[in-house]
């Protein structure tokens, strides 16, 4: 057994345990951390298939960011676990089975079936070629339309984020720059005619001064 | 021994049939749901890497990173949602999305 069957399956092993414990953790935030070790663990697999650029766009964008992300919103939601995890496992023999018939047909199958052991060796100067290069100039090449499409759904999913969830406070002091500058003098300001002198008021009526006297 | 491409297929497989026990158990919970779509995405691009390697083709990688970016938009949309469904339910059970009477 040489080195790269042993990570090959240290890394499944560690793969599909973390898998597991995704669907089953009681805490989600666990959820999301170990969803976080399965996602590095599926790099680690790339690596082998020498398939170096997407193993580390995977460290870089889904550990990095997305994850990232949903650990954010699991932490921001005050969720009640008890609630949600009523009647967990009344569906849990029929879940298992069904699982267990998926995973062993398909194994059955693949491993049968798929006994492909020695990659195709390249030769000449492709084989001096990164992975990360040949990847770049296909991609910038033949599928130039795609990327360009890829980069607008990306465009379309941050509008679409920031717009379904921006929300304005009510009380907000905020002042519209537009109306602040158009503004005029005489909006502001105004001039009103005053008397210079003015009349003193009428003395009050002696009868009145009389009564508070008494009391 | 060494490793073959059936291997690769069936960490595949398995890790699909997890995501989809995780369905099946989590039918109350949105945010492991959104998890378990990760899972399958994750178990679809293992397939793509391993084929593009044992075939020789890199078409095979560069579909992978289109799944990442469109999975990567997929996740943003759907957390979106979810807090705006929390801001209006105060719940993410999937049983209270209800409203529309469907």
């Amino acid at each position: 057994m040489d080195i790269q069957t042993g990570f090959f399956y240290l890394f499944a092993a560690v793969l599909l345990f973390s898998a597991f414990k995704v669907v089953t953790a009681r805490n989600p935030v666990h959820a999301v951390l170990y969803l976080m070790l399965t996602f590095s663990q599926a790099s680690g697999l790339w690596f082998l298939l020498e398939a170096e650029f997407l193993a580390i766009t995977l460290v870089l964008v889904y550990l990095g960011a997305v994850m990232v992300l949903f650990l954010f919103v699991v932490m921001m939601l005050d969720i009640n676990v008890d609630t949600l995890r009523a009647g967990f496992w009344k569906h849990f023999p029929l879940a298992a089975t069904l699982g267990a018939v998926v995973a062993f047909e398909m194994a059955a199958v693949l491993m049968s079936g798929f006994r492909l052991s020695q990659a195709p060796q390249v030769v000449g100067p492709a084989a001096q070629v990164a992975n990360a290069q040949a990847l770049g100039v296909l991609l910038y090449t033949e599928y130039l339309m795609p990327i360009q499409i890829a980069a607008a759904i990306l465009l379309v999913a941050m509008v679409a984020a920031i717009a379904l969830t921006l929300r304005e406070r009510k009380d907000s002091k905020a002042i519209n720059p537009a109306i602040q500058v158009r503004v005029k003098a005489r909006d502001r300001l105004e001039l009103v005619k005053v008397a210079v002198t003015q009349p003193a008021p009428a003395p009050a009526a002696p009868e009145a001064a009389a009564e508070e006297k008494k009391q | 021994m060494s490793i073959t491409l059936g291997h690769y297929l069936s960490i595949g497989a398995l890790l699909f049939a997890l995501a989809v026990v995780g369905i099946f158990l989590n039918r109350k919970n949105l945010i492991v749901l959104l998890m378990a779509i990760e899972l399958m995405l994750l178990a679809v691009n293992i397939n793509f890497v391993a084929f593009s390697r044992y075939l020789g083709d890199m078409h095979g990688q560069v579909f992978v990173f289109f799944i990442l970016t469109v999975a990567a938009a997929e996740s943003a949309i759907g957390l979106a949602i979810l807090v705006l469904l929390f801001r209006n339910k105060n719940s993410i059970d999937v049983q209270d999305l209800n409203s529309l009477k469907g």
